[in-house]
């Protein structure tokens, strides 16, 4: 039976000593991937991985990613929503890694919001 | 939907929807009875015998940001097209159970997938649901329970950090005997 091994778990433990720890609800960066059916079928996994795997090679403890369901927009999945603390969130579509990755590096990282593959800016807060 | 995995993590997200702390996901492949059965269960809101009856029709959906919901329907219709069947079993404040049949050899049975991920997704979405898993396939067996991991990792770090993440999809898809 494969488990969560012991040495992982230290090696977790280690890793995480010295980091300070964020409290629950705080955050300066929220990524909302949306996961209904509609997302799922048009590959909102992928991009919610890739952005883990990004988060991880950054090692940024400051960014809070999240699901949420259907918005309505199925023709526009998959789409993710990025709310930068104290700035209007906004809403990203037909996404795809490479546009993960640039909006990823330009919004997450630097606050600077990817118009061109915006649905729209400021329309809506967290589900 | 590609492949099993895509609509677990959309069956799941249902549950987490419908308010369950804590969902269980059974996979189970018998080579010799060619059987493949994948079981979701919730502690979630459960529905009433009424709602239960419309549950796979394409045009009845909680929601209200569109009007179908086509979560089960599509897969039920991924379990009748491999030789199999889809069981909704629930009880309104207790829970709801789906259980999918398919026949493992069946040409139109769809893959299994990337389990790993669709777990990672669901426990990044939902960290403070608890998600148990166990899969029994060729001979292997895996078996995750999120809770007992985060009482180890409690006051280090949370079950939503990448690395336990990644961790947990590692262990998933490559499971060890």
């Amino acid at each position: 039976m494969a488990k969560l091994r012991v040495e992982d778990l230290k090696r977790i433990k280690e890793a995480a000593k010295g980091t300070v720890n964020l409290r629950a609800g705080e955050y300066r960066v929220k990524i909302t991937v949306h996961l209904g059916t509609c997302g799922i079928a048009a590959g909102a996994r992928k991009i919610m991985n890739f952005l883990l795997e990004k988060i991880q090679q950054t090692g940024a403890s400051d960014i809070i990613l999240t699901s949420s369901g259907c918005a309505g927009l199925c023709n526009h999945e998959p789409m993710m929503t990025v709310e930068v603390k104290d700035s209007a969130p906004v809403k990203y579509v037909l996404l795809d890694e490479e546009k993960a990755a640039k909006i990823f590096d330009e919004h997450v990282m630097n606050g600077h919001p990817v118009s061109e593959y915006a649905l729209s800016v400021g329309s809506e807060t967290t589900y | 939907m590609e492949d099993l995995s895509l609509h677990i993590l959309d069956i799941v997200e249902n549950a987490t929807t419908a308010g369950a702390t804590r969902v269980e996901i059974r996979i189970i492949e018998d080579t010799k009875s060619d059987l493949l059965q994948i079981t979701i269960k919730d502690n979630g809101r459960g529905m009433d015998s009424q709602t239960l009856k419309g549950v796979t029709d394409p045009f009845v959906t909680s929601r209200t940001t569109r009007r179908v919901g086509l979560g089960i329907p599509l897969f039920e219709q991924a379990a009748r097209e491999a030789g199999g069947r889809l069981s909704v079993a629930s009880e309104a404040g207790l829970g709801t159970e789906i259980e999918a049949t398919f026949q493992a050899g069946h040409i139109d049975r769809k893959p299994m997938g990337d389990m790993g991920a669709t777990l990672v997704s669901l426990i990044a979405g939902n960290p403070d649901v608890d998600f148990v898993y166990e899969c029994k396939r060729h001979g292997k067996r895996t078996s995750l329970d999120t809770r007992s991991i985060k009482d180890e990792i409690e006051g280090f770090t949370t079950i939503s950090d990448p690395k336990i993440l990644q961790l947990i999809r590692e262990m998933v898809n490559n499971p060890e005997s």
